[in-house]
């Protein structure tokens, strides 16, 4: 047999390395405005384009134009971006009381904090989020208090799911927050049962599902779909790319498909593709969603494309996949600089009020890590009742559960 | 009182909580408009429309997944699995996210779900149509696992199934939707509607998940069984002449104790049987906490029938199936012994 004819496994490789010199420039990255922005009920084979393109709103210089712009006012953009910042310190306290031994676990959203705070803007109280683990933002731009969720990531006395979550696993359903399961996937087609039951009662709530690009190689991304697509629920399905799953880039997911935004045409959802960077697009597009699903037009599909700039736990180390450099080098910049610069840009924002916003939200972290604290760390001082171990598997507890608890003498 | 198969028992019991519960929703792989491959979601979706009784893709994982999303809004779904070899898919579903849903949101959300699914052998259904797969899910914390064993039972435990606040993972013994099959496999099953089983109560009733019946009173051995494997227990126990107490557990989790260890310790021997395959199968369970609470009371090694540690074949259904002659010379040596 001549060597032509025998058959090689194709298996993906990310273009840089530990000891490479990232170099994005030859991405394609549409400029700021340029993508068109379709009418509400536009239908999805119109729109394919935009399964392959980057809507973008914040130019270079920190304006905002094109078609995606103008939804938000002074206001709200501040607001947005003191959002972002509040999650940033949130996860550089929690990261750090990680490495103090307060807690056993922690998962930052270092350069994503874009995607979380806007899209929940375009929610309101009754839809329902079905995050994964990377979406604390949707808490904390609704003022959820600081304290609930550092009370959970140190499993102490006050901890609202009583110790039996790994930390950040949050569920607030008041909130709109469906508890993180910490499987992969599961929750997608979740999101997609929650909708047809809203549609099913004739509702008018939404929900969102989540999912990382990683996780669309799940089995549960392919059920989602085809369940959402045939019944037109009223969902919006969040794809969060940030090139990384751990370790594995996004090629061995995505396949030779061009995007994964793009995956949704087969299933006749329109899908658009964002930069998950940048604040104001991500909240326009999110709100084109929203309505659509709203008017019972259906899912609708969004890709965010940011960049995972730090690791994917506490318990990972990117060094050794990745080169150092490679978040420096991604071009859609920091979406929280961004944000800064077209406040600045826009006359309402100063470096001086970043400074004493910065100030001001490290204290109100500082103080709520402290009243935390009070309640007791992962393995000092206030912790959950060992009795509670036992509640909660069933309504009632059955027999065979009491005698256990019994016999655990607590 | 109306006369019914197993199927329209189980229909009746969704009828019922349909007519009294909007939040009540069924669906499924064909349980629409056909009114599922078994028939036992048939009329339901003429009499509730669309909304709340409709066919689905085939994916279990699907329709697991949705049914939780659904129970979080609010609703009380009752979807079927075609076949309990289908649902492998759903059991990452099942497991990790139905079973743990209150217990890791301490209670904030709930999955208040049940899965019917036909399971068991004796239709000639080869390895994709026969299996009994209750021990993958009484292992499982959070789930509720029933089997009934007739018409009566039937409807009672779905409708309080349904009306239960956790997930329940329902076990339709295939081979006794149309009557009381003893694993006589040459001879024909007497119908339902000649059975006094098979006189359903109208309306509403349940039966409460957690207790198991007494089908034969006895004073020899205790029998635990469950499902078709009732039917084969009482024709050995007739057949070898054997005074045994059949106990028909009906829910495997949570399981009555107290009915298995008051008759164990009366008659001092046990048999415990299940079509499932044996190894690590929902009979060692049983068999620990017979040995755990009656040590002292028993006067043999207690002894286990089950299917043999194989897939289940198709052309030798019948030497795999534990049929009475296998429970009988169970029966006899446990006497012996």
């Amino acid at each position: 047999m001549s060597e032509e004819q025998r058959l090689h496994l194709h298996v993906p490789e990310p273009e840089f390395r530990p000891g490479d010199t990232p170099d994005f420039s030859n991405v394609n990255i549409p400029n700021a405005g340029s993508v068109r922005r379709p009418e509400i009920d536009v239908p999805p084979e119109e729109i394919r384009d935009l399964a392959y393109s980057i809507i973008r709103v914040l130019n270079r210089e920190g304006e905002a134009v094109g078609p995606w712009a103008g939804e938000l006012d002074d206001d709200q953009l501040i607001e947005g971006l003191r959002h972002m910042m509040t999650l940033r310190t949130f996860d550089a306290r929690m990261m750090m009381a990680q490495r103090q031994g307060k807690t056993s676990f922690y998962m930052q959203h270092l350069g994503e904090e874009a995607v979380s705070t806007a899209f929940q803007k375009v929610l309101v109280k009754g839809d329902m989020n079905f995050p994964t683990y990377r979406q604390a933002g949707l808490l904390l731009a609704q003022e959820y208090p600081m304290v609930k969720m550092m009370n959970q990531i140190y499993s102490n006395e006050e901890d609202p799911l009583h110790g039996r979550q790994l930390p950040i696993m949050y569920s607030e359903k008041e909130y709109g927050f469906f508890s993180i399961s910490g499987n992969l996937g599961t929750q997608y087609i979740q999101a997609v049962g929650w909708a047809m039951a809203s549609a099913i009662k004739h509702d008018t709530k939404i929900a969102a599902g989540w999912i990382g690009d990683g996780s669309t190689a799940e089995s549960d991304f392919h059920a989602s779909l085809v369940f959402a697509s045939t019944y037109k629920a009223p969902v919006i399905l969040n794809v969060v790319n940030n090139q990384w799953a751990i370790s594995t880039f996004q090629g061995i997911a995505k396949g030779g498909s061009g995007t994964f935004a793009a995956r949704g045409h087969g299933f006749g959802i329109p899908s658009l593709r964002v930069d998950g960077n940048d604040y104001l697009a991500v909240y326009a597009v999110a709100k084109w969603a929203a309505e659509r699903a709203r008017r019972n037009l259906g899912p609708v599909m969004i890709e965010y494309v940011t960049y995972r700039a730090g690791g994917h736990s506490t318990s990972d180390d990117p060094a050794a996949y990745r080169p150092k450099k490679e978040s420096d080098a991604w071009p859609l910049g920091d979406p929280i600089e961004r944000m800064k610069l077209h406040l600045i840009a826009r006359g309402i924002w100063t470096e001086a009020r970043h400074k004493q916003a910065e100030a001001e939200i490290r204290d109100q972290v500082l103080t709520a890590q402290k009243e935390a604290e009070s309640h007791g760390t992962l393995h000092s001082g206030g912790a959950p009742s060992a009795r509670d171990m036992f509640e909660d598997v069933y309504k009632e507890m059955p027999p065979h559960l009491r005698r256990q608890r019994q016999e655990a003498g607590i | 009182m109306s006369r019914m198969t197993m199927i329209q028992a189980i229909r009746d019991a969704m009828d019922v909580k349909m007519g009294q519960d909007e939040d009540v929703v069924v669906f499924g792989e064909d349980v629409g408009y056909f009114g599922g491959v078994f028939r036992c979601t048939q009329g339901l979706q003429e009499k509730y429309g669309r909304n709340r009784c409709f066919d689905t893709p085939i994916n279990e994982s699907g329709i697991v997944g949705a049914a939780i999303g659904m129970a979080a809004y609010g609703l009380r779904p009752c979807v079927e699995i075609q076949f309990a070899d289908y649902v492998y898919p759903a059991y990452d579903q099942i497991v990790s996210e139905a079973a743990r849903l209150r217990y890791r949101s301490a209670g904030d959300f709930t999955a208040p779900i049940t899965i019917r699914m036909p399971t068991g052998g004796g239709i000639f259904g080869g390895q994709t149509h026969s299996q009994s797969p209750e021990a993958v899910f009484t292992q499982v914390s959070g789930l509720k696992v029933v089997v009934p064993s007739n018409p009566i039972d039937a409807k009672g435990l779905l409708i309080a199934s349904i009306e239960d606040d956790d997930p329940v993972i329902f076990l339709e013994p295939k081979r006794l939707y149309n009557g009381p099959f003893d694993g006589h496999h040459e001879q024909p099953v007497t119908p339902w509607s000649k059975h006094e089983l098979g006189e359903v109560p109208d309306g509403h009733y349940s039966i409460p998940l957690g207790k198991a019946k007494v089908t034969r009173e006895g004073s020899a051995v205790t029998v635990l069984a469950y499902g078709t494997m009732v039917y084969v227990a009482e024709a050995a126990a007739r057949e070898t002449g054997i005074d045994a107490e059949i106990i028909d557990l009906r829910t495997l989790l949570p399981l009555d104790e107290e009915t298995i260890i008051a008759s164990v310790k009366k008659t001092g021997r046990c048999v415990v049987v299940h079509e499932a395959t044996l190894t690590s199968g929902f009979g060692g369970e049983l068999l620990s906490r017979v040995q755990e609470t009656c040590f002292y009371h028993l006067e043999a090694p207690i002894i286990r029938v089950a299917g043999w540690d194989t897939p289940y074949p198709h052309a030798q259904e019948w030497d795999y199936f534990p049929g009475p002659a296998r429970v009988g010379r169970a029966l006899v040596k446990v006497m012996e012994a």
